[in-house]
């Protein structure tokens, strides 16, 4: 492998130092702000906020999709779209039938 | 028959086949953990209390009735199984397979460890005679994490044979090698991903 890569990867490496360092402090915030114990619906944002920002560090970094080709992404998208629908459609039967029972 | 394009990525997707065939594959997890979690929405939807009542006592968070401080230990267990998974990879674009030794095996250590707590995390529950058939939470709990469970015994025996038998390939032929164990990552860090989200939503919440 050239130089070039070389040096590429060992700035990878301080990258990833980085995020785990990210990743640790976050858990530990989600956990605390369990014990403040909030109301439910801030409770249910704040830690699918924290989540959220946990899983899109190790998607970026880990899984190397800040630098991924178009296939990928498209994909992704895609899969983005079909989880949304089945995660919309149960949570929606329940509202079409929370008047009628 | 040899599969093409194993190390060279294809003109028309811009990858190499096995990555975007482990991409399709974890989409298709994507819609399996999904479906489980708009289960959990479902089911939270349907009553008034969660977790509710277990063996008479009425509970009102989770937390009262799973172990947080496990768990969270177990959340840093997976996300540093997951730095130094990303640490081999690295190790091979160095060509330090040495190193690339010792970051797998942490790896494999790591995933064993959330295991073992795992394990004491069920035989807990299971010894005070909470199982799955007790409560919709107990039931979504064990669905959601045994699930999950079961998805990193998968990944420690991938890595495991990567580790072992599987690394010879990096005399013979170390760029398709590489592609493997970066391809293997891809599968253990959603794994990890996963964890992210159903630890606050099913422990915390």
């Amino acid at each position: 492998m050239s130089d070039a890569a070389h040096a590429d990867i060992k700035k990878h490496v301080r990258v990833y130092i980085t995020v785990f360092a990210a990743l640790a402090v976050l858990t530990v915030v989600t956990v605390a702000v369990a014990y403040l114990h909030l109301a439910f619906v801030p409770a249910l944002i704040l830690a699918l906020m924290i989540a959220s920002v946990k899983g899109a560090l190790v998607a970026a970094y880990f899984m190397h999709l800040v630098s991924e080709k178009k296939v990928i992404y498209w994909i992704l998208i895609l899969t983005v779209v079909f989880f949304a629908v089945m995660f919309i459609i149960f949570p929606a039967a329940h509202a079409d039938q929370a008047g009628s029972m | 028959m040899d599969i093409p394009y194993t190390v060279t990525p294809r003109a028309d997707t811009g990858v190499f086949n096995a990555k975007l065939g482990v991409w399709l594959f974890l989409a298709s997890e994507v819609m399996l953990f999904g479906g489980l979690f708009s289960a959990y929405v479902f089911l939270r939807l349907g009553v008034d209390d969660w977790p509710g009542v277990l063996d008479g006592t009425a509970y009102d968070r989770a937390s009262d009735i799973l172990n947080v401080p496990l768990a969270t230990l177990n959340t840093m267990v997976l996300i540093a199984s997951s730095v130094t998974m990303v640490m081999a990879w690295a190790s091979l674009m160095m060509n330090r397979f040495d190193r690339y030794k010792l970051y797998m095996g942490l790896t494999i250590l790591a995933g064993l460890i959330f295991l073992v707590i795992k394990y004491f995390e069920y035989s807990a529950k299971l010894s005070h005679g909470l199982t799955p058939s007790d409560s919709n939470f107990l039931a979504i709990y064990f669905t959601l994490t045994g699930l999950h469970g079961l998805h990193v015994i998968g990944g420690l025996i991938v890595n495991g044979y990567f580790w072992g038998p599987g690394s010879k390939m990096w005399k013979t032929n170390p760029a398709q090698f590489t592609n493997r164990i970066e391809i293997a990552g891809l599968y253990w860090h959603f794994v990890d991903l996963v964890w992210i989200f159903l630890f606050p939503t099913i422990y915390l919440i």
